[in-house]
């Protein structure tokens, strides 16, 4: 579930208030979006990968909250990690064009 | 019909009040093809999501494998007869050819419109795996570009009907906003995805199997709704339910031995056994580190909750579970009519999971890329259908709301979404009821579902914030009833379905099942088409 919004990162785009299919956020006028339905994340990562700065962290449990600190998960190389390897972040654009699929399975079936 | 019809004569005017040729409800893959094919055929379109049309549904964070197979004959009828056999010949060689066809067509557009296929050592573009967050992002800028309306956060609740009761649009709430939307429409496609009951499968907490409650208060009907007990392998705590690693897995119970003839392909009910009574254990150790490397630029997402749990799935075991898919990996859906994705009822059009795929998938998929095609396909189909009918269509002067269930005025008590929610998980999650299949189990389920719907129908969700998982929680509902119904009709084993008390495939029921009604429901059988030469030969 989402866990983090880091208020030190996060530049008050409300994209992730947008894209967020299961609507968990609220957007707060001039300040980072408060994550108001934890209960209601679906554990989709996409949030992530549409923050622009990579203020967002979503652990992958979907049952339990976990307590998460950002400087942890930070420190860990995780804020953005998802982002990167699908090659949207900037310099790992190159990453868009490297889906390896069709090395294992030999034709579509 | 014969249930409770809604009292209000006059659709209220919304917040938002648009008008359209063409309304698609669904912003998924089936949905943005409708939404481009309509508007390239000329038609006024508006489409509205339930979450965000580019990240909401189940492929766009997922991503697929897609049936795109290059023309030649030979590899084409290949194609289409590897997989009968496992739909329980339930398929249509005509309409596999025309999916085939068309979905050759739209990736290859994709491909000029810049998606990134990558391209093999001999430099030749690779085109049957799609990511999803790429793939999604390019269809909204197309959708976009074709000049269609979108609106986001916006779930539709209930369908419009004219006096001649075809459909005329819908209604619902802009659940950002907290007010309402109408679009008046001369035709509507319903692209909404599925039902995976809220199993927490990748993407899949919005597709609660609205679209098919939406149309059953029109008065359409379903097909092959016994073909909705997909179970897709995820690591117990996570939502990732990408299962084409497992297959260089090995699975383990607790004590480290091996799961007698667990498989995540012709072994995962092996899996749903163990898992009745003990936790499973899976590691993808046999793959190679070549293939390692190839599986992580394959598919960055399988590895997200590994990387942030801190496990290495090729060198260390992790407990696995089993997510109900329903019909987004089933197939079943609203029945069609004809080539243009038309259901039975005038002005409304079916694609994607929404709609029946057993013309081209039979009676199983659990993924294997025919979804991806018959998403873009039918949606391509669906939007070209409803421009071309509303070109023609006299709609009606009123424009009636068609929901039932939670909106009744005179309801007893408040609606309680949650607790249904519950109840109705209770019956379709256990595999002791919805993967061994048997008669009384599911006559059982059967009963304590009817009487559910029986008390959720007198009651009446009051707030606009309620009313969305109040009508999420009455879709499952009268979801299960069908698949249920359907599962007890089928005294057989064929596609997925696998009945314990009829383990066999019994020639004279390949057939389809059509399942109707909302309060009383019917089953009826309609013949399949003529088996493939080869199936014959055999
Ligand atoms: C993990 C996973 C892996 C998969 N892998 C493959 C694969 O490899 N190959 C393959 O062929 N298939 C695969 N599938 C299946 C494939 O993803 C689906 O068949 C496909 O997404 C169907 O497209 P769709 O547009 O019909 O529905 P979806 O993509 O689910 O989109 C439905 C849309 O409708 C919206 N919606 C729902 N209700 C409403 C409402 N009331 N009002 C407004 N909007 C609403 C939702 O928000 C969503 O945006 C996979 C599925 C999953 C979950
Ligand atoms: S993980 Fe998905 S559901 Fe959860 S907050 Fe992010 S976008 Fe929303
Ligand atoms: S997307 Fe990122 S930067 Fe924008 S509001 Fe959300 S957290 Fe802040």
């Amino acid at each position: 579930m989402i866990e983090i919004v880091s208020l030190e990162r996060c530049v008050a785009c409300d994209l992730c208030v947008q894209v967020c299919p299961t609507n968990v956020f609220d957007a707060v006028p001039d300040a980072a979006p408060k994550i108001a339905r934890q209960a209601d994340c679906q554990t989709c990562f996409m949030c992530e990968l549409y923050c622009p700065v990579d203020a967002l962290y979503v652990a992958p449990d979907v049952q339990q909250t976990l307590s998460v600190s950002e400087e942890v998960v930070a420190e860990q190389g995780l804020l953005g990690s998802y982002r990167a390897s699908i090659g949207w972040s900037r310099g790992k654009r190159n990453r868009r064009g490297s889906d390896q699929t069709f090395k294992l399975i030999a034709s579509p079936h | 019909m014969t249930q409770r019809q809604s009292d209000r004569t006059n659709v209220a005017p919304g917040s938002v009040d648009l008008t359209a040729d063409v309304l698609v409800i669904g912003g998924g893959p089936a949905g943005t093809w409708a939404a481009c094919s309509a508007a390239w055929r000329g038609a006024t379109v508006v489409l509205v999501d339930k979450g965000y049309c580019g990240t909401s549904g189940a492929t766009a964070p997922s991503g697929t494998g897609v049936w795109y197979v290059p023309p030649d004959p030979a590899k084409r009828v290949a194609a289409m007869a590897s997989r009968e056999k496992m739909g329980g010949y339930l398929q249509d060689r005509r309409w596999m050819q025309r999916v085939l066809d068309r979905t050759y067509e739209s990736v290859n557009l994709l491909a000029e419109w810049g998606y990134p296929f990558p391209t093999d050592d001999n430099g030749q573009s690779r085109r049957t795996s799609l990511q999803g967050p790429e793939y999604m992002r390019l269809m909204r800028r197309r959708v976009g570009r074709a000049g269609v309306t979108i609106l986001d956060h916006c779930p539709a609740l209930e369908l419009l009907i004219d006096e001649s009761g075809a459909v005329v649009g819908a209604t619902g709430v802009r659940r950002q906003q907290n007010d309402t939307w109408v679009v008046r429409a001369k035709a509507v496609v319903l692209a909404s995805g599925g039902c995976a009951f809220q199993s927490k499968a990748l993407g899949c907490d919005v597709l609660t199997g609205d679209g098919y409650l939406m149309a059953a208060e029109a008065g359409a009907d379903l097909s092959g709704m016994e073909f909705s007990n997909a179970y897709a392998i995820a690591p117990a705590f996570a939502s990732v339910t990408k299962t084409l690693f497992y297959n260089w897995a090995t699975f383990t119970y607790p004590d480290g031995t091996e799961v007698p003839g667990a498989r995540s392909q012709g072994g995962r009910s092996a899996i749903a056994r163990a898992l009745l009574t003990q936790q499973v254990y899976a590691q993808i150790d046999k793959a190679d580190p070549e293939q390692q490397a190839v599986m992580r630029l394959a598919q960055p997402n399988f590895f997200v909750p590994f990387d942030r749990r801190g496990i290495d799935p090729f060198k260390q075991r992790f407990p696995v579970t089993l997510r109900l898919e329903g019909t987004v990996r089933g197939t079943g859906g609203l029945r069609l009519v004809d080539d243009t994705c038309a259901t039975g009822v005038a002005g409304l059009y079916a694609a994607g999971d929404a709609a029946s795929r057993e013309l081209v998938c039979g009676g199983f998929t659990g993924g294997g890329s025919h979804n991806a095609a018959w998403a873009m396909s039918s949606g391509f189909w669906a939007g070209a259908g409803a421009a071309d009918y509303a070109g023609q269509a006299k709609v009606g002067a009123r424009a009636r709301p068609a929901g039932g269930i939670a909106f009744n005025s005179e309801g007893h008590g408040e609606f309680d979404p949650a607790s249904l929610v519950r109840h109705v998980q209770a019956e379709v999650f256990p595999f002791e009821r919805n993967y061994f299949r048997t008669g009384a189990v599911l006559s059982d389920a059967v009963g304590r579902l009817d009487a559910l719907w029986e008390s959720a129908r007198q009651k009446r969700a009051s707030s606009r914030e309620h009313i969305v998982k109040a009508r999420e929680a009455a879709a499952m509902l009268a979801t299960a009833r069908w698949m249920y119904r359907s599962a007890l009709a089928r005294t057989e084993s064929r596609g997925m379905h696998k009945r314990y008390d009829h383990l066999q495939q019994d020639p004279a029921q390949r057939a389809y099942l059509t399942v109707a009604g909302l309060d009383d429901i019917h089953v009826e059988a309609r013949p399949a088409p003529a088996l493939p030469p080869e199936a014959l030969a055999a």
